[in-house]
């Protein structure tokens, strides 16, 4: 009988009615290593031009979460959709190309690559010169490389990048300019959704302010969808529309910052229980 | 003294700094006008033509390899493998070993009346191409989901299957009572490459042996130049440095992986079909895997990753082994009342040579930018990401078993 209706409906409360319908979905997935559960039956969905954010304490399965959802890592259980194709068994570099790029926690620039390089890979999707292409240079090829140079180095002014440092290896760059270097990366993409890891990590509050006000700034310029994880509670109630907050592989709480950070498991979670 | 290098570094960017912006070109030009001529000041028969020729084709093997090791970061421990077959399709495709066939394809008039398969060089260098790229996409296969060490053996162990196969295919049936290959009698009586209008090449005059090899190391130097630049180059290099970020930036892992190791067995496979031609005869013996090892030695002596390291080192070691050591030091430890000749301790001298350089220059010769800075300035990202990254945080990428790990 069930099966005959489709997937099970997403368990916990109903979208809020103002949210515009969902982008990218996880419907409860489930991610096991050996016996543990890292991520288990959890369900979020992404509206569209909104910013969700995936709060829990370390160890909560935030970043396994992330991992299903750009595809380095195969879901035990569930699926993820984006826009109404099913992505659950997709490779990472063929989801990019739908639209999802990614910053990492601990960021994962190529350190030998200059800061304008590192970023043109983030285009190699949306480029087309294969073997022969890139030998032979065709003036397609041509103007595909300069254009692809030009729009890096204009995303990397866009993040606020010196041009001093632009043509420096990525190894060579200070902690925020690496930050910075890895969110144009991901904006090369030309993503729909973009999913940021800690992006706050090692900033100091007015950086954080800074980029918080600059996430906003992204949705509303290039049309994107956020999920971004995150420790810092003011960056988290000041930019998101929606909170998610898992604590051992499980969504213990959902909703608007407002109401999320007075539940009192989410309280429990991060504090621990009051005897 | 690091006082006076500093200065001299100095100097150097300095003088940099005011050459003119076609200066590379400039000297681009200089050096294969050089290269073109270079045949002329020395006898057309000369041990030290002959030294050149193979110095020249080690370049293009170690340029090869330079792609799969040095751009792409696989390192390949079984190279000989597209040697082999690189010389056995010229084998196979230009003389008489398949002697119940009569196919003729522009050759000389002598070998258009032979039994036989008889192509004209050129066919056979692409057809050699073209096979150990397809050899080289087969091996690249069962490393994809590999690392590191992994990649090494499974490469090693490529290379060694081919060797035996060499050895063996003397009792591999093909039909019509021919065999494979030879065994370690050889396919013997090759065809020397033939051009209408300028013949067939002689072994007394090594000229036109070298300016075919000197075109072919053109070729290959321009492929490897554009490919560094590249959108595809480019992606090796991610690859290499973070796969996981290079996947998750859209990055095809298994398409840009093969990609390195094909194009890479495509210039060993010319390089071997020109050595067949050379040695004239294509013999299992040649094929071991202390070969592998000295090639992948000329990447490295010349700069893991930089273009012109490989093509240094693949020059300089051919040198050695080929002119240096059997025709100007061989009897130098008798010289000291040692009875022995340099040639038979021609790997120890290798050896020696390895160590010395990763005492004194691990970089290489002409070390490429990125890995100078990792060596130099000690700062290594993929170091930094070992440090902080969880484990196993991938598993399209590791095999199931090693997530936890």
């Amino acid at each position: 009988m069930s099966a005959a209706e489709g997937p099970v409906p997403p368990a916990g409360p109903a979208p809020s009615a103002l949210l515009a319908p969902a982008v990218l979905r996880a419907e409860r997935v489930t991610k096991e290593f050996g016996g543990l559960r890292a991520v288990d039956d959890v369900s979020v969905d992404l509206p569209e031009h909104s910013i969700v954010s995936l709060i829990g304490p370390n160890g909560a399965g935030k970043t396994t979460l992330f991992n299903m959802l750009t595809g380095l890592y195969r879901p035990t259980q569930g699926r993820i959709v984006l826009g109404d194709r099913d992505i659950t068994r997709s490779r990472p570099d063929v989801i990019t190309g739908y639209g999802v790029a990614r910053t990492f926690q601990n960021i994962r620039l190529f350190g030998g690559m200059t800061a304008v390089e590192n970023v043109m890979i983030g285009h190699h999707a949306r480029m087309r010169a294969g073997l022969f292409g890139s030998i032979f240079r065709p003036p397609r090829v041509r103007r595909e490389e300069r254009a692809t140079r030009e729009r890096a180095r204009e995303l990397l002014a866009y993040v606020g990048l010196s041009r001093t440092v632009f043509d420096r290896l990525a190894a060579q760059l200070s902690y925020g300019d690496q930050r910075r270097v890895e969110l144009a990366r991901a904006l090369a993409a030309e993503p729909s959704v973009l999913l940021l890891d800690e992006p706050t990590a090692g900033m100091n509050p007015r950086e954080s302010a800074e980029l918080t006000a600059f996430m906003r700034r992204l949705r509303d310029e290039k049309q994107l969808t956020i999920l971004l994880i995150e420790h810092d509670m003011k960056v988290v109630m000041g930019v998101s529309e929606r909170v998610t907050v898992l604590d051992h592989g499980r969504k213990i709480a959902e909703g608007e910052p407002a109401v999320v950070r007075t539940d009192p498991r989410v309280i429990e979670a991060y504090l621990g229980k009051q005897d | 003294m690091s006082a006076f290098l500093e200065r001299l570094r100095e100097w150097q960017a300095a003088a940099v700094e005011r050459l003119p912006p076609w200066w590379n070109r400039a000297l681009a030009g200089a050096l294969i006008v050089v290269g073109i001529v270079l045949p002329f000041f020395f006898p057309a028969d000369s041990g030290f033509m002959n030294g050149t020729i193979i110095a020249v084709a080690y370049a293009v093997m170690s340029l090869g390899l330079n792609i799969v090791v040095g751009f792409a970061g696989l390192l390949d421990l079984g190279y000989v493998a597209f040697f082999a077959l690189g010389a056995y399709s010229l084998g196979w495709l230009g003389s008489g070993f398949f002697f119940k066939l009569h196919i003729h394809v522009l050759v000389s008039p002598v070998a258009g009346t032979l039994q036989g398969v008889h192509l004209n060089f050129v066919l056979i260098l692409i057809a050699a191409a073209l096979i150990c790229a397809a050899a080289g996409t087969v091996i690249g296969l069962p490393t994809l989901r590999l690392r590191g060490d992994y990649i090494a053996i499974v490469t090693l162990a490529f290379g060694e299957i081919i060797a035996t196969l060499a050895v063996n295919g003397q009792s591999i049936p093909v039909g019509g009572g021919m065999t494979l290959t030879a065994g370690n009698l050889g396919i013997s009586a090759v065809d020397a490459p033939y051009f209408p209008g300028i013949g067939s090449f002689s072994l007394l005059n090594l000229r036109p042996w070298y300016w075919l090899i000197f075109g072919i190391l053109l070729l290959v130097l321009f492929v490897n130049l554009r490919l560094r630049d590249s959108r595809l180059g480019r992606a090796w290099v991610a690859l290499r440095e973070d796969e996981v970020a290079a996947v998750s930036m859209g990055i095809p892992l298994v398409k840009t992986k093969l990609l390195a190791y094909s194009v890479g067995a495509a210039f060993g496979g010319m390089a071997g079909a020109f050595f067949g031609t050379y040695y004239t005869e294509v013999n299992a013996s040649q094929f071991a895997f202390g070969f592998s090892i000295f090639i992948l030695a000329m990447v490295i002596i010349g700069g893991i990753g930089s273009i012109w390291g490989a093509l240094v080192g693949g020059l300089v070691l051919g040198y050695i082994n080929n002119y240096l050591i059997p025709d100007v030091l061989n009897d130098l430890p008798s010289h000291f009342g040692l009875h022995f000749q340099l040639t038979q301790v021609e790997f120890g001298i290798f050896g020696l040579l390895l160590v010395i350089m990763m005492l004194l220059r691990p970089q290489g010769l002409v070390p490429e930018r990125r890995r100078k800075l990792e060596l130099t300035a000690k700062i290594t990202a993929e170091d930094a990401q070992l440090a902080e990254a969880p484990t196993g945080e991938v598993t399209v990428i590791l095999p199931p078993g090693e997530e936890q790990a």
